[in-house]
Order: C-alpha cells, then structure tokens, then sequence
C-alpha cells in the first residue's frame, strides 16, 4: 500500500479508537502538557520575596475565579451604567437648552432675512434640529462611558472579560476568541467584524462575524441609554429611578451576551457545523491607567468620531425627514403615510409605525435613530418647542401614547435588529459572499422581531398594559 | 551529477522550505512564544548577516541569517511565534511543519523566563518532534528584577536538554548559547528530552498506532508524535505528511531524471 492510503487509513482507526470522546482525549493531552509544565515550573522557580507577579496572580484568581468571575463583572459593568446614566443627565438638559435656544435665533434670523419657508424649514427645522438632538442625545453619554470604558481597557480587565466568557463560547461551539471580538463590538460592531480576522478557522470566523451585532455599540447606546433614563428613572425617585435604569441597561447587554451565546450555538449545530478550536489568551499585566491619556484618546478617538459620523449623517436624514414631513401625497404627507404602511406590523411588535420608520431610516447610523424619531413626531405634531429631556418625556409619552411596553421593545429591537450600513459594507468586504451578508442583517433582525411580538402578545393576553 | 545527500532526502526537503543549505552549513531553527525577545536573540546571534521573506506559500513572515563559530556556518531560522504546534493558525503550521520534515540540526526555544510555565508548554511540543533541541530561558534579568530565581541546572536535568538562560538584549549568555547550538548540531551532545506522559488511554492508543506510522514514515519523522496527533485527530497533519512525500518524490524524481541525462 501507498504511504498516502495507509496514513489515511491510520486516521481512520485512530478515530474509532478515539471512538466519540474526540474532545475529552484532546483535552487530556493538552491538560497533560500543561500539567507538565506547571509541575516543572514548581520544582526550578522559586520567588525570594512577594511582588508585583504575585499581586497580578492574586487579583486574577479572584477576577476570574468561577464564583466571583461574574458578579464582579456585572458590578463593574452597573457602575459603569450608572454613572453614565444619572452623569448624562445634566450635561443633556444644559445642552438641550443652549441648541435649542440657538435654533430660536436662528429662526429670528431666518425671518429677519425674509427667507422662504421651505428654506427655514428645511434647514433649521430639518438639518440643525437633526443635528442639535444628535449631539445633545448622544454626546453626553459617549463622552461619559468611552473614557470608562478605555480605563477598563487600561488597565488590563477586558481580557479577563474574555478569559471569563472563554468557555462559554467554547460550550456554543465557537472560537473563545469570539469573546474579544465581541467586545470590540461595544466599541463598533464594523471594528469588530474586522476584529474577527484573529480568528483562525474560517467557520469560527463567521459565527463570530454573524453574531457581533448582537451586543450594542456605541451608536446604539446612547439610544439605549436615554430611553432607560427617561422611563425607568422618569417613574420614580430620582435615586431609585437611577440605579433601575442602570441594572436595566446592565440586563440587557448581559441579554445580549446570551443571545450571542444561543445563537453562536445554534449556527454551530446547523449551518457551521464543527469543534471549537483551542487557543492561548495572554493576560497583560494589570496596569494603572494613565488617566490623562485615556481621556485624551476616548474623546478623539472615539467620541469626537463616532460624534463626527453621527453629524455627517443626521444632516441629510434631518433634512429627508422635514422633506418627508412636509411633502404632500393626497392629504397625508410621504412620513406619515410610510409610517401608517409600517404602523400595523410594527404594532405586533409593540412599536408603532414612526419607530420603525426610524429605524428603517437610521440604517445608514444606528446614532441617528432616535433623533430621527424625535423629528419624525415633531413634524406631525401641535408640540414645537422641545427644550429639555422632561419635554422629550411628554412628546413620546402624553403624545404618542409610548408605555413601558413600548420602550422596552423599542430597546430590544435597538439591540437586536440589522447591523448599520457600515457594519454591513464591512462584512460584505471581509466575508465576498453577499448570502452570509444577508444572513448577518436577517438573523438578528428575525430574532428581534419574534422577541418583540412575543413579548407584546403575551403582555397584551396578561393585560399587563 | 550523482545522487548526492544533496539531491535526496532531506536536503530535497529544505529546497521545499527554501533553506539555504549550501555545502557543509548546519540549520538551526529558532522557536518560541510571541514576545519573548525571540527576535532580539535572532539579531544578537546573527547581527547584520539575515535576510526576510515569505514562508513558500504563506503570507507569514520568515527571517534567516547566519553567524561563524568555530569556522562553520550555521544558518539560522526564525520561525513564527506561537504558543502551541497544534497548527490552528498558518504560523503555527509553518513552525510545525518546519520543524517537522526540514529536520534541522538543532533547535533552540527561546523562553520568557519571567513566565516560564506557559513557555514550556510549546518547549514540550517541540520536544515531541525533534530531539535537538536547547532551551533558551531568555529574559533572565527580568526575571531577577522580578526576584524570580530559575534552578537552570535542574530544569536542563528534569527536561534531559541543554539549558542556557541569557538576557539578549545585554547578550548575557549568548556565547553559552553559540557553544551548546555546536555541541547539539554537531551531535557533541544528544539532548535525552524526557516527554510528556499521557492519560493511560492514549498512552496505549500511541503504543499501538506507532509501530504502523514507522513503517509507513519509515524513521524520517518522529513517529510517537505523528501517532499522538493522528489520536487527536489532526488531518491537517495528514495532509501536511502527504504533501511532504509527494513533493519529496518529485524532486528525487527529478534528481533521478539529470542523472539519467
């Protein structure tokens, strides 16, 4: 027999050998391997006195131990929430009311210079409206949860994020190194599809790249963030309100976490069929974050771009939203008779029409969703002035007959729906392949449309709302 | 021409892995974990004398050169920092590969030895391939700096190779490290590596595969390993041993062709 045949032969009984256990034997070696050498590292290292080694060992045997792994984990993330939440607030209102007041001016100056409505509307109205709701929503908790989040970064605790996640992915069927890229996808989920070269094995590469979107990024959670302060927080005393909102926002990345996990899981047992591949993560040394510089690189780096996009794109929307709005088709407008063709659907879902317009809309940048939708309801409705963020309270709930229903859907679907226009570009550029594109918009999309209806009909058949 | 040691064999091999391997020069190959001052090693032993490319077919860096000791050449192989041989990335498939058909006259691993455990690791792998192998337990000032003391002495007798610890940015130790590359490549000294024990169940799954895999490889290439591998289901490896042979085949083939002309 040929070497070639008789190899493949071996293989063959070699697996019957190894008969189902493929996994426990794998195992088994590379814990060999490892016991090995751990065992010789005892007998020739020894330390004459404690240091710093020794604190990092200490530090990570509780941060990632199996118990406290966890609950410290969501305790860092609350804390992070929480001080984004109630610290977002005042800057917002101060904000609100500095553009706001300036778009008074500016209207004064419109009708000063006699310019012509559709001018006045579709600039200030249209595009500075846009823009000022953007940077008075989204500016504020960027500028506040970027920095944290780098200190996290700084000083070493995302990869003990990751070591802690590791065998959960590993359960799902994916490549442990899915828990970094989808912390990248906190930042950006476009960054984090193209994180998802670090991944060896094609299909762990794309289990990793069809869930990422399924944990909120930075345009999403402003949107996140503000529409749980303004229900949760609005109902109750401010304290209580503050902490409720927090372990909501808390709830629902860990929510999405799970999702990533589920879905990761069942990709892994239809359409990606294989075994999770074994992989080394280093753990840098803890560090003290140099605080000056991460306040320097999360504002330029992250806030002022992700700021910069959501304006560059929020300036056209805003002014297609006021076209929209004061386009005339029979005796609606074109916004209010593409949000009816949505209403019914989108109300199965607990929703209503100009949500999901708003999101249909906010494709381009999931930043621009809920400045979309503030413009969308102003535009139909007797409110104009809209000064503070009591004020956006009043437009979506006194007005718009938002319930708690409907913001806890609005939040869901926030989370999980199709990736933004960049994400998707970028997966289409990483993968070549425009079905596992496709798949990447449809799968959270699908699911998040079944969360929502689920939810809404189980609570309208309970009376719940 | 005749069938020359050059034409055959192993040196067939290296043409294959784009080795220089010219006349009488000995071939080391450097190993080790990312970031463990491999590359600082591989320009103190070799200075100016080195030159950089791609593996042949892969988009994964290579770095050669070489230095004089005791008038031989011995040429110097940089491969990839990995921290295992299981060949899940393409770096860790050139390293395995490399060390697996070129069969270099030694092999050093270079260690960090402020983390010396999850250095060993691969040190163990590597050991599982070839048996000329140096450990090279680099950053030892760091480790001093951390108050670590590293037992060289007893680490060199439990693992059954030569063990030289250096600091090479100081290039502490690298004269030692010159001496025991020699001795291992000019076969002064068989390192006796001690390998790792398995669970009894694979142990006797190693016992019974690898006497097929000998008379199949016929010696060329460690044959516990490959048996190891084959339990863990490795079919990269497979294919790898395939390509190995059939290129090898073609260029004795081709060997066998300019003496017939």
């Amino acid at each position: 027999m040929n070497p070639e045949a008789a190899l493949g032969n071996l293989l063959e009984e070699a697996k019957s050998i190894a008969g189902g256990q493929q996994t426990g034997i794998r195992d088994g070696i590379v814990k060999s391997i490892y016991d090995t050498s751990e065992r010789i590292t005892r007998d020739v290292v020894s330390y004459t006195s404690d240091d710093r080694v020794d604190l990092d060992r200490k530090i990570d045997n509780i941060l990632t131990s199996r118990i406290w792994g966890f609950p410290i984990m969501f305790g860092i993330l609350a804390v992070v929430f929480w001080v984004t939440i109630t610290g977002a607030n005042y800057p917002s209102a101060f904000l609100a009311t500095q553009l706001f007041w300036l778009q008074d001016r500016l209207t004064e100056l419109f009708l000063a210079l006699n310019a012509p409505d559709w001018l006045h509307g579709f600039l200030v109205l249209g595009v500075y409206r846009a823009l000022a709701w953007v940077v008075s929503v989204m500016l504020p908790p960027m500028a506040i949860f970027f920095p944290l989040f780098t200190l996290l970064e700084d000083a070493g605790y995302l990869p003990r994020v990751a070591f802690n996640l590791d065998r959960f992915f590993k359960k799902a069927g994916a490549h442990g190194k899915q828990a970094l890229t989808m912390s990248m996808g906190f930042g950006c989920n476009a960054a984090g599809v193209i994180a998802c070269r670090i991944i060896e094995s094609p299909r762990e590469r794309l289990i990793a790249t069809l869930t990422n979107n399924f944990v909120p990024c930075n345009g999403r959670f402003p949107t996140i963030i503000a529409l749980a302060g303004l229900f949760v927080a609005g109902s109750v005393t401010a304290t209580l309100g503050g902490v409720l909102a927090t372990l909501g926002v808390a709830g629902l990345v860990v929510f999405g976490i799970a999702v990533t996990l589920l879905v990761s899981w069942l990709l892994s047992r239809t359409l990606l069929k294989g075994e999770p591949s074994s992989f080394t993560l280093e753990l840098p040394p803890y560090r003290i974050p140099q605080v000056g510089q991460v306040l320097v690189r999360s504002v330029l780096d992250r806030t002022i771009f992700v700021l910069g996009r959501a304006v560059v794109i929020a300036a056209p929307a805003g002014g297609l939203v006021w076209v929209m709005a004061n386009t005339a088709v029979g005796d609606t407008t074109v916004l209010a008779a593409a949000a009816g063709g949505l209403d019914s659907f989108a109300r199965l879902m607990g929703l209503d029409g100009f949500i999901l317009l708003a999101f249909i809309l906010g494709l381009p940048a999931n930043e621009i969703v809920l400045p979309i939708l503030i413009m969308s309801y102003l535009s139909g409705g007797a409110m104009v002035e809209m000064e503070s963020m009591a004020d956006l309270h009043h437009l979506l709930v006194v007005q718009h007959g938002w319930t708690w229903l409907t913001g806890l859907c609005t939040v869901i679907f926030a989370l999980c729906h199709w990736p933004c226009g960049t994400t998707l570009f970028t997966i289409q550029r990483e993968q070549k392949n425009w079905r596992w594109t496709l798949l990447a918009a449809v799968i959270p999309a699908g699911i998040g449309i079944i969360i929502c209806m689920t939810i809404t009909t189980l609570t309208r058949a309970l009376h719940l709302v | 021409m005749g069938l020359t040691r050059q034409s055959t064999g192993r040196s067939a091999v290296r043409e294959i892995f784009n080795v220089d391997d010219a006349g009488n020069e000995l071939v080391i190959a450097l190993a080790g974990n990312p970031n463990t001052g491999k590359s600082t090693v591989f320009n103190a032993l070799t200075g100016l004398r080195q030159h950089t490319g791609n593996w042949p077919g892969k988009t994964v860096l290579r770095a050669e050169g070489s230095f004089m000791h005791g008038g031989r050449r011995y040429n110097l192989i940089d491969l990839p920092g990995t921290y295992s041989l299981h060949a899940a990335s393409s770096e860790e498939e050139v390293a395995r590969d490399f060390l697996c058909f070129a069969n270099p006259d030694a092999t050093v691993v270079v260690a960090d030895g402020t983390c010396l455990e999850r250095n060993l690791n691969l040190a163990l792998q590597v050991m599982e391939i070839t048996g000329k192998v140096i450990l090279c337990v680099n950053l030892i000032d760091e480790a001093r700096r951390k108050k670590m003391h590293i037992n060289i002495r007893k680490l060199s007798s439990t693992l059954g190779v030569p063990v030289i610890s250096t600091a090479a940015r100081s290039g502490e130790g690298l004269p030692e490290l010159m001496d025991a590359i020699s001795d291992v490549a000019l076969g002064r000294v068989t390192p006796k590596p001690v390998l790792v024990r398995y669970p009894e169940q694979v142990e006797a799954a190693i016992a019974r595969l690898e006497p097929r895999v000998r008379e199949i490889t016929g010696g060329h290439i460690n044959s516990r390993w490959v048996a190891l591998r084959l339990i863990d289901g490795d079919a990269k490896l497979v294919q790898a041993i395939r390509q190995y042979y059939n290129g090898r085949e073609s260029k004795i083939t081709q060997a066998g062709m300019e003496v017939l002309a």
